[in-house]
C-alpha cells in the first residue's frame, strides 16, 4: 500500500495510524538512505543516476513504503508502535504530539539559548589544542587562513576608501563591512566557488573572495559603461553571473525565497552545489523570510541561510526587532536544523559554514546558520549612527571584537607587514577608482536596453521621442537650447 | 476651523510661500486681467497676515508638525514604522517620541506588510494610525494589506468596520541618486484601488495641511511625500492646527494658452517650464497642482482646459497606465469641443529608474517646454 493510501486510511480509521505514522516519519529517512545508497553504489552521485532516482521517487506515488528494516530512527518507530498499541488517535497536523493531562505552557524563556560556536577567543588564542584542530574535519588549511586574512584586510581597505570617496562626492552611495569581515569572508571561503550566492548588500567580501577585482567594484560604484548593469543601479548593487552572485536588490529579504527557488533548481538538476543566502537580522522580520524558511523546509531545498546578526537594522536595535533567541532559534519552528557561530571568529565561521554546506548537500535539506557580529560602521553613507548609539559602544566592539585583529594575532602577522599590505591595496583601489571615474558612461539612448529581452514597440517609440527631443533642443539657440534633456 | 481657514488663506497670499526651490509662483503674481480663481475655502474670511501665525519650516519639519498637532489633538493618533523612534531616516518624526511617549510613537520590526496590517487593525478599532513606510518603493511588500484589506475593509463589512483614520506615509520620487529602488512613484497602483484616497503635497505648507487633514479623514489615505523637497523646500508654514481639504486642486499660475497639470515635486518643474515658456516664447501657461489624486478635482482642470484649449499632464511615474492617462481621458470626454490639440503627457518612460540616466529619464522642464511648443504649433 502506498503511503498516500495509508494516509487516507489513517484519517478515517485512526487506529491504523501506526503504520502510517511510521511511514511518514521515516519516509524522508528512507528516501535519504535509499538515495545515498544508490549514490555510493554509483561512486559519488553521477547526475544521471540522481535524476533518474528523483524521477522515480516522484513518479512512484504508488511505490511501496519500505519495510521497517529499511527505516532508521528506531526510537520514533517504537513510540509510534506504543501509541498504536494504546489505540490513540493522532492528528495530521502534529502526528508525533504525545498526550498529557498536565496543562503547561511551552515557555519561551525555558528554551535553552543556542550557544555560539567559536575557535578563537577575543585575544586571537586558539581554543583547541593543535591536535584537536588537526583532527577537526573542516579546519581550514594554513594557506586558506592566510588568504582569508588578506582578503579581510583588502575588504577593509577598499571599504574605507570607497566610503571616503562617497563623502567626497566621487560616488553616490556606499555601505561598509566594518567589523563583519570575518562573517562575510569566512563564509565565502567555506562555500564552493560555484555555489549560487544571494546577497543582501553588505557582502562584497564574497565577490572579493571569488575574484571580483578592485576595478570591478569601482566600475560598478562609478556607474561605468562596461560594468554589467552599465550604471543602472546604485553603488554596491553588484551582480556577476559567472561568479554565481545574483544581482543585489535594495528591497530587503526578497532574495531569500529566490535562494530557495534556486536551490530547488539545483536539486532538480542534481547539481552538486547549493544555494547560499545572506541576510541581516532586520531583514529576517520580513514576510519573505518566513515564506522562504517554510518553503525550504517543506520542499526540502539544498539552501544554506546565512544570517548576519549585527545588532542593528539602521537605527533599530535587535532588542526591538525580535523577542526570541536571535534568528537561529526560529529554524526549529520550521523543522530545520540550525547552527550559530561567533561571526567575528573567521575560523569558526569557516568551519561552521563548511560543515553546514556539507550537510545541506548531503541531506538536500536547508540549514539556518546565524553569525553573531556587530555593524562597525554607519548603516550606509546616508546614515549617522551617532544619533542612536554611543561612540563608546562602537569603540568597545572595534577594540574587543575586531575580526581582522583576531586573525592577525592568530596568524602572528606583525603590524608592520599589515601596514604594508594595506598601503599596497590602498594604491590599487585608488588607481582603480581613478580609472573607473574616467571611463565613459553609457549613451543615454541605450538606457532602454534590458527592460525586456527585446525592445517592444512602445519603448522604441519612447526612445525615438527622447531622440527627437534631444535633437530639437540641440537645434535651438540658447538659453534652453543646451544639450540637457 | 477659523484657525484653519485663516491660516490657509494666509498662506495663499503668495509672499509667505518662499521656498528654497525656484518657486516661480513668487515671481508670477496673478495678472490683473484674469478672472480670479475659485478659492479653496470660499467661506474663509481672509485675515491679515502676521508673522506669529507662521513658522519657517522645510518639508520634513512640516510633516513632523502635522503629526505633532495630530498627536496633541487626538489621543487615538499613533505614529510608527521602521526607525521612527529616533526620528526617522528623513527626520520626519524627530522629537515626537520624546514628546508623546514610546507607546504612541514607536519602532516596528522591519516588515511593511506587518506595518500596514497592524495599522489596519488599529484603524478598525477607531485609532488613527499614521504609519511610515521608509520609501514608497517598499510599499510593495505591503501591497496586499493595502489593496485587499485597508481599501476594502469598509465595503466588505457594509460600513460596519473601516480603516478611516489610517494614513500610510511614504517618501517618493527621484532624488538624483536613488536608482531602481529609491526613486519610484507608485501612485498609479493605489489610484487604481477603490476605497483609498491618494494625496501628494508639493511643498511644506501643503504637506502640513494635507497630512493633518488626511489623518482626520474617514477613509484610509496613501500620503506620498516628495523626498527631493524634504530639505530643499522651505516656507512659512502656519503654526498649530491647519488643514487643507482633500479633493481640491489649486491653480498656482493662471494662464491663457495652455494648462499644465501635475502634482508633488513635478509641480516645481511645471512652474519652471511655465516661467521659461513665458520668457522665451511668450506662451502663457496655466499651472494646476492636483494635490489629491483620488478623488481628484476634475472640475478645476476641466474648467481650465475649456478656457485654454490645450493641456499637458506630467508626472515622474511611467507613462503607461499612469495617472496622466486618467486625466487625459477625462479631458477628452469633457473638453472635446474646446481642444485645439491632443492632450499630451510628459512622464517617465516605461522602465525601471536608471541611475546614471536619471536626468534623461525624468520629465524635465526642458521636456515640458518642448511639448508646450509642440502643442502650441499643433
Ligand atoms: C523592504 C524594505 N524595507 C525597508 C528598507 C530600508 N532599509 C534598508 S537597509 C535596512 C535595515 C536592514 O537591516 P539588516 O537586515 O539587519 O541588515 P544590516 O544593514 O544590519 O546589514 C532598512 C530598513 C529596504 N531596503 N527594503
Ligand atoms: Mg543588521
Amino acid at each position: 500500500m502506498s503511503w498516500r493510501a495509508r494516509l487516507g486510511r489513517c484519517i478515517y480509521r485512526g487506529w491504523e495510524w501506526g503504520a502510517f505514522g511510521g511511514a511518514v516519519t521515516e519516509r524522508k529517512t528512507w528516501a535519504q538512505s535509499r538515495f545515498s545508497r544508490e549514490r555510493s553504489a554509483r561512486g559519488g552521485g553521477k547526475s544521471v543516476g540522481r535524476q533518474r532516482w528523483w524521477a522515480r521517487r516522484w513518479a512512484s506515488e504508488a511505490s511501496e513504503v519500505p519495510s521497517a528494516a529499511a527505516l532508521a530512527a528506531p526510537a520514533t518507530t517504537s513510540a509510534v508502535q506504543e501509541a498504536a498499541a494504546r489505540r490513540e488517535v493522532h492528528f495530521p497536523g502534529a502526528l508525533l504530539a504525545p498526550y498529557t493531562c498536565r496543562l503547561a505552557f511551552e515557555e519561551a524563556t525555558a528554551v535553552p539559548i543556542i550557544p555560539a560556536y567559536r575557535l578563537l577567543d577575543e585575544q586571537g588564542t586558539l581554543l583547541l589544542s593543535a591536535a584537536e584542530a588537526a583532527a577537526l574535519q573542516h579546519f581550514p588549511a594554513a594557506e586558506t587562513v592566510r588568504r582569508m586574512y588578506s582578503t579581510m584586510v583588502s575588504l577593509n581597505v577598499m571599504d574605507a576608501i570607497l566610503y571616503a570617496a562617497q563623502r567626497q562626492g566621487r560616488i553616490s552611495f556606499y555601505m561598509t563591512t566594518f567589523c563583519e569581515e570575518a562573517a562575510v569572508v569566512g563564509s565565502a571561503a567555506a562555500l564552493h566557488h560555484d555555489d549560487e550566492v544571494f546577497a543582501q548588500y553588505r557582502e562584497q567580501g564574497v565577490l572579493l573572495w571569488r575574484g571580483y577585482t578592485f576595478q570591478d567594484f569601482c566600475d560598478q560604484c562609478c556607474g561605468a559603461r562596461d560594468e554589467p548593469a552599465r550604471g543602472h543601479q546604485m553603488p554596491i548593487h553588484y551582480g556577476r553571473r559567472d561568479m554565481h552572485f545574483h544581482t543585489v536588490s535594495s528591497t530587503l529579504a526578497t532574495q531569500i525565497p529566490h535562494a530557495v527557488g534556486a536551490a530547488y533548481a539545483l536539486k532538480m538538476d542534481a547539481a552538486p552545489r547549493i544555494a547560499a543566502c545572506y541576510f541581516g537580522e532586520g531583514a529576517a522580520s520580513e514576510g519573505d523570510f518566513h515564506a522562504a524558511m517554510n518553503f525550504a523546509a517543506t520542499l526540502e531545498c539544498p539552501v544554506l541561510f546565512l544570517c548576519r546578526n549585527n545588532g542593528y537594522a539602521i537605527s533599530t536595535p535587535a532588542s526591538e526587532q525580535f523577542r526570541g533567541d536571535g534568528i537561529a532559534r526560529r529554524a526549529a519552528g520550521y523543522g530545520m536544523d540550525a547552527l550559530r557561530c561567533d561571526g567575528n571568529d573567521a575560523l569558526a565561521v569557516y568551519v561552521a559554514v563548511r560543515t553546514a554546506r556539507e550537510r545541506v548537500l548531503r541531506t538536500q535539506r536547508p540549514v539556518l546558520l546565524e553569525m553573531l557580529t556587530y555593524r562597525g560602521g554607519h548603516h550606509s553613507t546616508s546614515d549617522d549612527s551617532s544619533r542612536y548609539r554611543s561612540t563608546e559602544e562602537i569603540e568597545f566592539f572595534m577594540q574587543h571584537a575586531d575580526p581582522v585583529a583576531r586573525l592577525r594575532t592568530y596568524l602572528a602577522v606583525d603590524m608592520q607587514a599589515e601596514r604594508q599590505a594595506r598601503e599596497h591595496d590602498r594604491e590599487r583601489v585608488l588607481e582603480a577608482l581613478g580609472r573607473a571615474e574616467a571611463k565613459p558612461r553609457e549613451p543615454p539612448l541605450d538606457m532602454f536596453t534590458d527592460v525586456y529581452a527585446q525592445l517592444p514597440p512602445h519603448l522604441i517609440r519612447q526612445r525615438e521621442s527622447l531622440r527627437a527631443h534631444l535633437e530639437r533642443m540641440a537645434a535651438r539657440p540658447s538659453p534652453s537650447g543646451t544639450a540637457e534633456p | 476651523m477659523t484657525t484653519l481657514h485663516r491660516a490657509w488663506s494666509l498662506c495663499r497670499r503668495a509672499p509667505n510661500l518662499a521656498t528654497g526651490m525656484p518657486l516661480t509662483l513668487l515671481r508670477h503674481p496673478r495678472p490683473p486681467d484674469l478672472p480670479s480663481r475659485r478659492p479653496l475655502h470660499a467661506e474663509a474670511a481672509p485675515m491679515s497676515p502676521s508673522s506669529s501665525d507662521t513658522e519657517r519650516m522645510n518639508l520634513f519639519m512640516a510633516v513632523q508638525s502635522a503629526m505633532a498637532v495630530a498627536l496633541e489633538t487626538d489621543p487615538k493618533v499613533l505614529v510608527f514604522g521602521e526607525d521612527v523612534a529616533f526620528g526617522g531616516v528623513f527626520r520626519c518624526t524627530m522629537g515626537l517620541r520624546e514628546r508623546f511617549g514610546p507607546h504612541r510613537v514607536f519602532n516596528t520590526p522591519l516588515s511593511e506588510q506587518g506595518i500596514a496590517g497592524f495599522a489596519a487593525g488599529l484603524a478598525a478599532m477607531s485609532y488613527r494610525p499614521v504609519a511610515e513606510i521608509q520609501f514608497a518603493d517598499y510599499m510593495y511588500p505591503a501591497f496586499d494589506q493595502v489593496v485587499n484589506e485597508i481599501a476594502k475593509y469598509r465595503y466588505r463589512s457594509g460600513g460596519q468596520f473601516h480603516c478611516g483614520g489610517l494614513v500610510l506615509r511614504a517618501p517618493y520620487g527621484a532624488v538624483g541618486h536613488g536608482g531602481h529602488y529609491h526613486s519610484q512613484s507608485p501612485e498609479a497602483y493605489f489610484v487604481h484601488t477603490a476605497g483609498l484616497k491618494v494625496v501628494i503635497p508639493r511643498d511644506p505648507v501643503t504637506a502640513k495641511g494635507l497630512l493633518l487633514q488626511s489623518i482626520r479623514e474617514d477613509d484610509p489615505v496613501i500620503f506620498l511625500e516628495p523626498k527631493v523637497l524634504y530639505r530643499a523646500a522651505v516656507a512659512q508654514v502656519p503654526r498649530g492646527d491647519f488643514t487643507v481639504p482633500l479633493g481640491e486642486a489649486q491653480v498656482l499660475r493662471p494662464g491663457r494658452d495652455i494648462t499644465l497639470v501635475g502634482y508633488g515635486a513635478q509641480v516645481q518643474v511645471l512652474l519652471e517650464a511655465a516661467q521659461r515658456a513665458h520668457q522665451e516664447d511668450g506662451i502663457d501657461c496655466e499651472v494646476i497642482d492636483l494635490m489629491t489624486l483620488l478623488p481628484w478635482d476634475e472640475r478645476t482642470v476641466v474648467e481650465s482646459v475649456r478656457r485654454t484649449g490645450r493641456c499637458i499632464v506630467s508626472h515622474e511615474a511611467p507613462v503607461t497606465g499612469g495617472f496622466g492617462a486618467e486625466v487625459a481621458a477625462r479631458i477628452q470626454q469633457e473638453c472635446f469641443l474646446s481642444l485645439e490639440c491632443p492632450v499630451r503627457r510628459v512622464c517617465g518612460y516605461d522602465m525601471p529608474f536608471p541611475l546614471v540616466h536619471e536626468k534623461m529619464y525624468v520629465p524635465s522642464a526642458h521636456k515640458v517646454i518642448d511639448e508646450v511648443r509642440l502643442a502650441m504649433n499643433y
